[in-house]
């Protein structure tokens, strides 16, 4: 079979971890980057004869996540144990959820140049995280930071409904928005708070079966999981072109390299021998708890997107790249509140603004606290432009200085003495100045040579440094130019 | 022996309530008792004897007080499978053999609260995995009534140190049986409580859905008295329940007029020792003289019992001792090589062969391709001996039977014989798997001296109703009060 007639056939599992401040089963915060092992106690080590108590908030997650995907709420769910051995798992089972999941179905919507499609979900089901060995740090021992133990983790599974790697991009940004909309993930790839497996198979085009799928891990970017299919695609179809046999395996994604190589082959599955925990009770969720969560529930990416639009009148690009992140498009928000020009700080905010963020790198955190200007100052910049007392250019200048000192535009413009003159006589003033030094060019424009207008222009903006209204500028040049 | 270590609880409690012996004096008593007698019993895996003689000074200050309670200044002694913190707990096994408790379990805590005074740890079966005390890493628990038999398993050390005079009351596990099958072998009394009555946080577990801690002394009211102190509501244990615990002393009126017993007939079948039928018959004509109203029933699914428990109990096993690892705490292997290795050798040389035998029962239940076969279709029968006993329960209050089939038997008799050692636990085991609250008490002696144990069953959380009963029974006979003669002069 020629090349291009392979159809990708790609499902995700993505692990959230859940932003509750106490772990799954136990009281010990579950905030990141505490020092080793201090995060810990009997529970979440599992010493003998500990038992698991669940922390509530972790099932209001899991049933946002779901009520937000337009996942079924079960009303009988089961906590079972995932029986193996590993040094980081205290225990020698995770607990999780596996034949009663508390989520079923769902679907996230997305978007790929141009064409809306909707991605269903298999599941979403809770569990306790792992701790995390470290290698090569103590001579030839291996040391386990067990602060990350049952810290409580959300899997969504998807269906293999994802057919390229820009769908699985776009369905991972969606599906993180959602969570940080929810405020139950803060969706940090590099620090492992969202982390994504993907299923890779490909078929030929037309072809029903699924073709020997492969699982890839190991991504912490968005780039890394778009690369690593892409690549998987790939090597897939040139092992099958070539008449060879794919083999079903997990692999793993070489950033560095750029490429994914084989870590275990799974034609023996593992036996997790799960079975129900018995140190549980099963979790019966009634329609009232559902209908109290539901209340709970923040306006979805994809509503404030058609808002923007209906409300500010947006393009829906623009609406697109503002509520792509909740804390952006709550920014946005603020902006608007204090000065009405939706247009112009949307373009403020999707050029200046997030040109500084992605400057200072604050795009990779998950939610940006310090915005480079208060909501206010930027609504105040943009009004001075609007209201005529600063030009355009002038703003960018004030805007720099905004954002390295941390003034107000108000301030910064008095201080500078940056406001615009429009006053016709100061600017007429300015411009018999630079016609009265200029004979010669003035002759040259008259005499038909129409370019040189932005000359004049550009004198008479230098002898006001920058500050005249252009527009009466253009006005004042050509009445004394026409002479 | 001191006359003060053959003292029920309540008998104690009342002597020190009019401060006719202190706590100190009990305490004292028990660890010269137990020093004497140990060496031909072995019912400790460890003697707290400093720290048991801090905690009855501060009773007796407490006492000074004014402060009173069932167990305040009480010696007892906790089954070594049960968390005591900065104490060794070993659960029988070597692979635990220098873990020391970081915290308290809960029912170790309660009684601390209690003012109870801790004089040791006692032996078992390896991680409670057993029915006569041979499995412990620490060597075998010997029954005070003939030092040539076992106590019966695995809180054989709990039971022992009771018939033994070693202290007043004690703290057992029961999956299957191993409260009142070992009760039931020294002549004394074991409760085993409703699952989820008691909290099991902070006992080491060998089948969750099945253990329950119980309590064991030599009377019905001193069982009831450890009950009250250690039962209810614990947020940290998701299984215990909350409801209200019953003023179980108060419902000791000896009054059985109109109890409604049931008598199973698959409980009196072939194989059960002569003497053992004849005592328990004797024993409900005695109830029935009192005005009880005697009935047989039918538990259908009773010879399913034991092929379900050792599905069950292996499956969650096999899961709760994965735990024993040698990453963090216990016994590690000292030349491994690798990870894989390092697992190997150190659960090779950790656990015993009985713990190891029901690892792998358990592993291949639960693995995939059988769990339909065996795990699942064992949950499936599980319900049905539940609804035997629903039924029975719809017009009885209480459902009486042999504690075990045979007196005890003798050290090495059947360990060569798994099979034939699971049966001991063959009228226990049932109660286990539908959660229900049952007693074993002393109803007479075989020819052979040894004692006879009789079994009372009851509805879920209907303890104070076994407890009556069990009670009014008591308080019929003398059997209560024998001394094993084994061990007799041990003290003195």
């Amino acid at each position: 079979m020629a090349r291009g007639q392979y159809e990708p056939v790609i499902g995700l599992e993505v692990h959230a971890e859940l932003l509750t401040a106490a772990k799954v089963f136990c009281g010990c915060s579950a905030k990141f980057g505490a020092p080793p092992n201090q995060n810990t106690c009997p529970v979440c080590l599992g010493m003998p004869g500990t038992l698991p108590v669940v922390n509530r908030r972790v099932i209001e997650f899991a049933m946002r996540a779901g009520l937000a995907t337009r996942s079924e709420i079960a009303h009988y769910s089961r906590w079972a144990r995932k029986n193996y051995f590993y040094p980081d798992l205290p225990k020698g089972y995770q607990i999780s959820q596996y034949e009663l999941p508390i989520c079923t179905g769902g679907a996230v919507d997305i978007e790929v140049e141009g064409a809306p499609r909707t991605i269903r979900l298999t599941r979403i089901h809770m569990e306790e995280d792992t701790g995390k060995n470290i290698h090569d740090a103590h001579g030839d021992a291996s040391l386990v930071d067990f602060n990350r133990c049952g810290v409580p983790l959300l899997e969504i599974v998807s269906e293999p409904e994802l057919r390229s790697a820009a769908e699985a991009g776009a369905y991972l940004r969606k599906l993180r928005a959602i969570l940080q909309y929810l405020e139950i993930c803060d969706g940090n790839m590099e620090e492992g708070s969202f982390r994504c497996d993907a299923n890779v198979s490909i078929r030929p085009v037309g072809s029903k079966p699924f073709g020997i799928k492969v699982e890839i891990k190991n991504m912490n970017s968005f780039r890394a999981v778009e690369r690593a299919i892409e690549y998987e695609i790939e090597r897939q179809t040139t092992v099958l072109d070539d008449g060879g046999r794919l083999v079903q395996e997990t692999r793993l994604w070489d950033p560095d390299r750029e490429l994914t190589r084989s870590m275990r082959s799974k034609e023996f599955a593992d036996d997790y021998r799960y079975f129900p925990d018995p140190d549980l009770l099963p979790l019966v969720i009634d329609d009232a708890w559902i209908a109290a969560v539901r209340e709970t529930l923040p306006e979805l990416p994809d509503a404030r997107r058609q808002r923007f639009v209906d409300r500010y009148g947006l393009p829906a690009y623009d609406a697109e790249v503002l509520t792509q992140r909740k804390d952006l498009a709550d920014y946005y928000e603020a902006v608007v509140r204090h000065h009405a020009n939706a247009k112009a700080i949307s373009n403020w905010i999707m050029g200046d603004v997030l040109r500084v963020v992605r400057e200072r790198k604050l795009d990779n955190a998950p939610i940006i606290h310090d915005w480079p200007v208060l909501p206010e100052r930027l609504a105040a910049l943009v009004k001075l432009i609007d209201d005529g007392e600063i030009s355009g250019k002038i703003a960018k200048t004030v805007f720099e200085e905004m954002v390295s000192t941390g003034g107000s535009p108000v301030e910064i413009v008095a201080a500078r003495g940056l406001t615009q003159i429009s006053d016709d006589a100061a600017i007429q003033a300015a411009v018999d100045a630079v016609i009265g030094a200029n004979t010669a060019k003035v002759a040259e424009y008259r005499g038909g040579k129409d370019k040189l207008f932005g000359f004049f222009v550009g004198q008479v903006m230098k002898a006001t440094e920058g500050k005249a209204n252009p527009q009466k500028v253009n006005e004042l040049l050509r009445a004394a130019l026409a002479g | 022996m001191s006359e003060l270590t053959r003292l029920s609880i309540d008998e104690a409690a009342d002597l020190l309530k009019r401060r006719q012996v202190s706590a100190e004096d009990l305490t004292r008593a028990a660890l010269e008792r137990i020093a004497a007698t140990e060496p031909a019993l072995h019912s400790f895996i460890t003697v707290t004897a400093e720290g048991a003689m801090e905690e009855a000074r501060a009773a007796d200050a407490r006492r000074a007080r004014g402060e009173h309670g069932p167990l305040l200044g009480i010696p007892v002694a906790i089954k070594d499978i049960i968390l005591t913190r900065g104490t060794r707990t070993t659960a029988g096994s070597k692979i635990l053999s220098t873990f020391v408790a970081p915290y308290d379990a809960t029912v170790s805590a309660r009684l601390r609260a209690a003012g109870a005074v801790c004089v040791g740890k006692l032996n078992c079966d390896e991680f409670a995995m057993g029915s006569s005390t041979e499995n412990s890493a620490f060597g075998v628990t010997r029954n005070p009534w003939d030092t040539e038999r076992v106590p019966g398993g695995s809180s054989g050390g709990s039971a022992s140190a009771i018939a033994a005079a070693q202290c007043l009351g004690t703290l057992g596990t029961d999956t299957g049986g191993s409260i009142r099958q070992p009760a039931a072998c020294c002549g004394v009394v074991g409760l085993k409580p409703t699952y989820g009555r008691v909290s099991r946080y902070g006992v080491i577990a060998y089948a969750s859905s099945l253990d329950q801690v119980g309590p064991l002394a030599r009377t019905v009211r001193g069982c009831a008295a450890m009950l009250g102190v250690v039962a209810g509501h614990d947020t940290a244990d998701s299984t215990s329940v909350p409801r209200p615990v019953p003023d179980y002393a108060a419902h000791l009126d000896g009054k059985v007029r109109g109890l409604r017993i049931a008598v199973p007939r698959e409980y009196f079948v072939e194989g059960v020792q002569p003497e053992v039928e004849a005592a328990v018959r004797t024993a409900l004509h005695a109830l029935e003289g009192q005005g009880a109203n005697v009935s047989e029933v039918s538990l259908p699914h009773t010879r399913y019992a034991v092929a379900t428990y050792y599905l069950v109990a292996t499956a969650e096993a096999s899961s709760n001792l994965a735990r024993y690892d040698g990453v963090k705490y216990g016994h590690r292997a000292a030349a491994a090589e690798g990870l894989v290795d390092m697992y190997r050798k150190t659960r090779a040389e950790g656990f015993g062969a009985e713990v190891k035998r029901r690892i792998m029962l358990g592993t291949y239940a639960l693995s995939a391709g059988y769990y339909d076969a065996y795990y699942l279709r064992a949950q499936k029968v599980r319900t049905l001996i539940r609804r035997d006993f629903e039924a029975v329960f719809a017009e009885h209050d209480v459902v009486l039977t042999p504690t075990a089939p045979t007196t005890a038997f003798r050290i090495g008799e059947r360990t060569s014989d798994p099979l034939q050692m699971y049966l001991s636990d063959i009228f226990t085991i049932s109660v286990n798997l539908a959660g229900l609250p049952a007693i074993s008490l002393p109803c007479g002696f075989d020819t052979r001296g040894l004692p006879i144990g009789l079994q009372i069953i009851g509805r879920p959380f209907a303890e104070e109703i076994v407890l009556k009963a069990a009670d009014a029974y008591e308080r019929l006979t003398e059997w209560h009060r024998r001394t094993p003669d084994a061990v007799a002069q041990g003290g003195a």
